[in-house]
């Protein structure tokens, strides 16, 4: 019945059905419960993390702003130490980049250190059509590639899954895709964990091309930064004699110095840690390597143009709002069907795809809006990028002046976004408690942001009309009054279980009992209860 | 201090026994309560569903209604957290459209183009009237400065620190400052007190699932600590909760922090047990007070609030009227 409400969006019907299953909610209650008191914890010892906080905000507001000056600061250090810059207006020109350069290495297949870039954009997908197999290291990325699964968590994607339920995807699965799992695995994490070890260092020691993405780029040397946990990353990014990484344009910092804030701040916002167990940095390539850096636009400076929104950018994909938020903590990562899920997903996934608006057509991007190939087009985000001509403050775009690889796409031949009414509802998958936005390592105000949206949203009629009538009673005292009253006079025959749309609130809740009468009118009979 | 009471649209239209009592405890206090008759809602509904038009037409009505007070005071943390947070970027906003956003768009706009003297504009009322809006608690602790409001409640009570009081208005331990200082009162804390109830306003219907799932984990909470009553700073959350106690029998009633501010050893105060647990109440509000206790607070302490109302017996005036959940 609670399903029923007049243009009820998807979110709430992934999120009705994930809330009745158990063994996710034990699953993710347990998981999401640890890593939010260990990162309070770790957190909580930092004399000055407020201070802390501000200055990773303020570091990544600064980057953004003149993101123009430093992409291209960071395109000739990567050049100059021997690497290559690729723009990529879009997911599908991303895709085509990374495929075309794993086709000249004559490979057929790579292997790859968890990144939420390359997910976005389903790499994997675009390889897969064109003969590449995409090997994930990362063992969670692992667990979800095996299990045909998608990721439903930031940092740990497999966060859905408990260890019975990873011991028989290893046990049926492994073997379909290299070195089968032993014949006597237990279900016990050191035996989990050496099973995936022995089918991974295979993979390691034979494959020749590594695809990444980065947590930090540095515009000041080039340098592009991984933290990890297991050191599948490490292997990726020093053994095979190619590396291609896919980043997105926002994870830029200006200098080596910057990084000191964030690799405070990410690790114990994330992990709970101190400091994560690998740091990787690399600046161009080494002799006898190659090393492709790709900058992702795919949304991102559509999303820079909005002054409100702009600042889900600074996202470090800590996931400590999924974490802590109780929405995701009862319905997991799928019900937001985007690989950013939780608090951050919920302003990022829209925006991205530039649904934000009710526009029918995303810019060309992420998996799920299935949309087709914007067909040779120009990356024009990336030339207007690369030429320098980057807003300077992002008004410039949000004015038409910047050709923003969204706009010229959602003009024209695209098809309907089929994630249009999902992205719709995503603003609404939050009460506004704000824990997110009090966790947040780089202040991100989401609730203010998902107000934003939810401005920009569609909404259904009956909730317009339903908006209005109230805003009608609501705008003069006079109409509140006789509202109360009738209210008041019909007290008797409101039933306990309320039709329609209302029957939301009576499934489980009781309605309060409506008094005889109001405040005001109290006052007015009692001349303020003087009398 | 003349103070004046915005009740909120949800309170003046479901709880009028919060406001009744908001008005006891104030003049016990000594305060000048007024009732601006012509305010209405602060618009937070509108706004954070997704409509700012109506919502900031709402909120230049209360910046008109309220501008000229010495102190606003609100028996709301969500609303007063609204005011604050909200207010000033309504106003930016309209401030960036280059239009008045009020019910009389044409009028005033008229006006300002014909060049008459201008209103003060919309950010200029917000920017005067924020630091005037303060939550209950807020204005007692802060503004009053007292802990002590003379109030007795012989119960066992526990408190749910609503979001927007905890982290929007960043209330802390002020609320339970006051409760402890009530006589007869004994507080136990709420394991997973911060966590959200899932009301969130027209959250709790647009996504009906989840938010029924987080309030079964609250109310679960709640029944763990043996308490009687569960009290918070709004009725909303309180409706939320308070309905999902009463849907479960729980047998848990829920009161406003005003209504118990508001009781002393006389009696109950003005409110009646509001919400909808009190449908299922059969038990008495009020146990009688013992004698010692009753002489304790009969003794001026040092805390007892200078005023008029000081020394003399708490007003019985809205006490006798509408005990709401009684009628039934």
């Amino acid at each position: 019945m609670s399903a029923t409400f007049l243009g009820m969006p998807a979110f709430p019907r992934n999120a009705a059905r994930a809330v009745g299953d158990s063994q996710l909610r034990f699953n993710l209650r347990k998981a999401t419960r640890t890593i939010r008191g260990r990162r309070a914890a770790m957190v909580g010892e930092v004399p000055g993390w407020e201070e802390l906080r501000a200055a990773g905000r303020q570091i990544k507001d600064h980057t953004l702003r003149h993101l123009d000056r430093y992409l291209l600061q960071l395109e000739e250090a990567v050049a100059r130490a021997g690497g290559r810059v690729h723009w990529a207006a879009d997911a599908d020109e991303a895709n085509r980049i990374v495929a075309g350069l794993v086709e000249a290495t004559g490979e057929t297949s790579v292997v790859k250190v968890k990144s939420m870039a390359t997910q976005e954009i389903g790499l994997n997908e675009a390889l897969a059509a064109r003969g590449i197999t995409a090997y994930e290291t990362d063992l969670a990325e692992l667990i979800v590639q095996l299990g045909d699964d998608l990721p439903s968590h930031i940092l740990v994607p497999a966060i859905h899954r408990n260890r019975a339920e990873i011991r028989e995807i290893f046990r049926e699965k492994m073997a379909e895709w290299g070195r089968p799992a032993p014949e006597d695995l237990t279900d016990e994490p050191r035996a989990l964990a050496e099973a995936a070890r022995l089918h991974l260092r295979e993979r390691f020691l034979s494959t020749k091309v590594a695809v990444s993405g980065a947590n930090f780029m540095i515009a000041e040397t080039g340098t592009l930064v991984v933290l990890e946990s297991e050191g599948n990353g490490r292997m990726c990014l020093t053994l095979p004699e190619t590396l291609i990484s896919v980043v997105g344009i926002e994870k830029l910092l200006p200098t080596w110095q910057d990084l000191e804030v964030f690799l405070q701040l990410l690790p114990r916002s994330s992990t709970g840690e101190r400091m994560n167990p690998y740091t990787s940095t690399w600046t161009g390539a080494s002799e006898g390597q190659e090393f492709h850096l790709v900058l992702l636009d795919n949304g991102r400076t559509r999303v820079l143009a909005d002054e409100v929104g702009r600042q889900a950018l600074r996202c470090i994909r800590c996931s400590a709002c999924l974490n802590v938020c109780p929405v995701y903590e009862r319905v997991g990562g799928h019900a937001y069907g985007s690989v950013y899920p939780g608090p951050i997903g919920a302003i990022l996934t829209p925006q991205l795809r530039g649904t934000d608006s009710g526009a029918s057509a995303p810019p060309g991007g992420m998996p799920a809006s299935a949309a087709p190939a914007p067909g040779g087009r120009m990356p024009a985000s990336a030339t207007a990028v690369s030429r320098g001509r980057m807003p300077a403050s992002a008004t410039a775009v949000s004015r038409g002046r910047m050709p923003a690889s969204a706009t010229a796409v959602s003009r024209g031949r695209m098809p309907a976004s089929a994630t249009a009414e999902l992205d719709a509802s995503l603003p609404y998958a939050s009460s506004l408690c704000g824990a997110c936005y009090e966790v947040c390592p780089v202040a991100i105000d989401i609730p203010e942001v998902l107000v934003h949206l939810r401005a920009k949203a569609p909404h259904p009629r009956a909730e317009r009309l339903a908006m209005r009538a109230a805003g009608w009673v609501l705008d003069r005292p006079v109409r509140l009054a006789r509202a109360q009253r009738l209210s008041g006079r019909l007290r008797r025959f409101v039933p306990r279980r309320l039709p329609g749309p209302a029957a939301a609130w009576t499934d489980t809740r009781d309605i309060p009992d409506i008094p005889a009468e109001s405040f005001r009118d109290w006052w007015d009979r009692t001349d303020g209860g003087t009398r | 201090m003349r103070v004046a009471l915005f009740i909120t649209c949800v309170n003046d239209t479901l709880f009028p026994g919060t406001g009744r009592a908001v008005v006891t405890l104030l003049r016990r206090l000594g305060c000048e309560v007024d009732f601006p008759r012509a305010q209405t809602c602060c618009g937070q509904m509108h706004v954070n569903t997704g409509y700012p038009r109506e919502g900031t037409r709402l909120a230049r009505h209360f910046a008109d209604v309220f501008a000229g007070y010495d102190a606003v005071v609100t028996p709301s943390g969500s609303c007063a957290a609204m005011v604050r947070e909200q207010y000033p970027r309504l106003a930016r906003t309209a401030a960036a459209a280059g239009r008045p956003a009020s019910s009389g768009t044409a009028r005033d706009a008229g006006g300002r183009a014909a060049g008459r003297t201008a209103p003060p504009s919309f950010a200029e009322e917000v920017a005067a009237l924020v630091p005037k809006v303060h939550d209950l608690s807020e204005f007692l602790v802060d503004v009053l400065g007292v802990t002590d409001v003379g109030a007795c409640f012989p119960h066992r009570v526990t408190y749910h620190p609503t979001c927007h009081s905890l982290r929007g208005l960043r209330l802390g331990d002020r609320p339970t400052r006051l409760l402890e200082q009530v006589r007869g009162l004994e507080l136990v804390p709420l394991p997973g007190a911060e966590e959200c109830c899932g009301f969130g306003g027209t959250f709790a219907v647009k996504n009906p699932a989840v938010s029924a799932a987080m309030c079964a984990d609250k109310a679960h909470n709640v029944m763990a600590t043996g308490a009687e009553v569960l009290c918070a700073a709004d009725n909303s959350c309180l409706m939320h909760i308070g309905g999902a106690l009463g849907r479960q029998r729980a047998g848990i009633r829920v009161m406003h922090l005003a209504e118990i501010l508001a009781a002393t050893e006389s009696g109950e105060t003005a409110a009646a047990p509001a919400g909808p647990a009190a449908r299922t109440r059969t038990a008495p509000a009020t146990r009688p007070l013992s004698a010692p206790a009753a002489r304790t607070l009969a003794a001026p302490g040092g805390a007892t609030p200078a005023g008029p109302a000081a020394g003399t017996p708490p007003e019985p005036g809205p006490a006798a009227h509408g005990r709401t959940g009684e009628e039934r």
